[in-house]
């Protein structure tokens, strides 16, 4: 029953993953995203994964979309039909497909509970983790207790990358005011990031004569 | 749950190679995110595939249960962590796409490329 | 606007129990599935739901965006702190045994607050990055 479950999801996740590639709207493809997320989360019930399929419940099939669609708001949501012939990234694709199912031949049968990855500190864990720490849940345990580096920087990591975001998304100059030409609206705070920008494209030499006029303006408003 | 073999890990890659395609042969932006999550999530049943004990139950303890076998609790706080930090990643990436279409009005690689000659 | 009613009531009454769900999963993850990382994004995910149906102005006023990003900082602040407690207290870093008489017991203080600073971050950084996307504003081409 179990093996039947698990090899219905596989099949499903295959199929979702490739209705995402052929879909040319990004707004179904997101969706399918969400959809393949939550598969997975189903997937990972049947391996006794249940702290990680909550997690990638909660945040793949739900912040993870959101933020998607966030996205495809502010950038549109049409692919263009490429270019170039496929036949390169396929041949590439399947050549890598190939040798990494050639490096599968050697893996140890799926399930086995005397797999070499069953045998170094999982068993102190689960035997020790009830008299150590106390708390039932090991993986609980280990996340807080036993790996607290870890998941100090992991913790870390997730600032990190909202500090990514927020330098990226709201600290820069805002839509709209650089790209047209109502530069009148630039704050003076954002005028030294627009005029860089300015610099930028003088150098690639594109049409932009207008600027200097436009510096020694703002340099007179100054 | 032996009879399974390696069908696990051939699904596996079969899911990584269609996200790894996703992110060669496509020119949309968005589109190649979308295939590094596909990617990402196919490392993740990966490693929790490599956790399973067959017959074995999720690893919180049971009262009274002193036989039962639990799955391999390491992979799925590798995992755990990794799902939330892939999502805060993702995020860079998006506001990149973002800034980029802010910058070049688009968000197809190849008009990108002869934009910026 | 009028015609979302059925959100708008429908929202109303579901964010209540996302978040007391979100502090059931965070306070029961010593026993059942749960923890810091998944009840952080639940937080979450209850005012990033706000915002989607009453607007973004609104949950800014619920919630102001200066107190999203101290939160995501005083999450690892509270983690790294709890491990420089333990050096205090004669133990190593991230060492809870030192927090109470009770090994046991200090393990236990232990966890729970660093699994408090694992919410607060996560929290944190998940409505700030909504915040992030969703004030962006459409683009002008």
């Amino acid at each position: 029953m179990v093996e039947f479950v698990d090899i219905a999801l596989l099949v499903l996740l295959g199929i979702t993953a490739f209705s995402i590639i052929r879909q040319k709207n990004l707004f179904a493809a997101v969706m399918m995203a969400g959809i393949y997320s939550l598969l997975s989360a189903a997937l990972f019930v049947v391996m006794d994964a249940v702290d990680v399929a909550f997690t990638e419940a909660a945040v793949g099939a739900g912040i993870s979309t959101i933020l998607m669609l966030g996205t495809l708001a502010l950038v549109g949501h049409s692919e263009h039909q490429p270019q170039h012939r496929p036949i390169l990234p396929l041949f590439v694709v399947i050549l890598t497909g190939a040798v990494l199912v050639y490096g599968t031949l050697d893996i140890p049968p799926f399930g086995d509970a005397s797999n070499p990855v069953h045998h170094h500190v999982a068993p102190h864990y689960l035997e020790e983790s009830e008299h150590e720490i106390g708390i039932p849940n090991v993986v609980t345990s280990v996340l807080a207790s036993y790996r607290g580096y870890d998941t100090m920087g992991e913790t870390t990591v997730i600032f990190a990358a909202l500090v990514g975001v927020l330098l990226l998304l709201s600290l820069g100059p805002r839509p709209g005011r650089v790209a047209s030409n109502g530069r009148a609206t630039t704050t003076v705070r954002e005028r030294d990031k627009a005029v860089s920008e300015e610099g930028m494209e003088e150098a690639q030499g594109d049409t932009l004569q207008v600027s200097d006029e436009e510096n020694t303006l703002e340099d007179t408003n100054g | 749950m032996t009879a399974l073999g390696l069908f696990n890990y051939w699904a596996v890659i079969f899911l990584m190679m269609v996200g790894f395609y996703t992110l060669i042969a496509r020119g949309n932006l968005v589109k190649k995110i979308i295939g590094l999550n596909i990617f990402q999530t196919s490392v993740f049943i990966l490693y929790i595939t490599m956790g399973k004990i067959a017959g074995g139950t999720a690893p919180i303890f049971v009262k009274g249960g002193e036989d039962v076998s639990y799955s391999n609790p390491i992979p799925h706080v590798l995992i755990l962590t990794a799902i939330v930090v892939g999502v805060a990643t993702s995020a860079v990436g998006l506001s990149l796409v973002i800034r980029i279409k802010e910058a070049f009005g688009t968000i197809e690689e190849d008009e990108i490329q002869d934009e910026s000659l | 606007m009028d015609d979302r009613v059925i959100l708008r009531v429908g929202a109303k009454i579901l964010i209540p129990f996302i978040l007391l769900f979100a502090l059931y999963v965070q306070f029961h993850g010593d026993y059942g599935p749960g923890g810091g990382f998944q009840a952080g994004v639940i937080f979450a995910a209850g005012f990033v739901l706000y915002g989607l149906i009453y607007g973004l102005g609104n949950v800014k006023r619920v919630l102001p965006p200066q107190a999203v990003y101290i939160c995501s900082a005083l999450g690892v602040l509270l983690f790294a702190g709890v491990g420089y407690v333990t050096m205090a207290l004669g133990g190593v870093f991230l060492d809870y045994g030192v927090l109470a008489h009770d090994p046991e017991h200090g393990q236990h203080y232990g966890i729970l607050l660093v699994e408090l600073g694992v919410l607060i971050t996560v929290f944190g950084v998940m409505v700030a990055v909504f915040y992030a996307f969703a004030g962006r504003g459409r683009v002008e081409t």
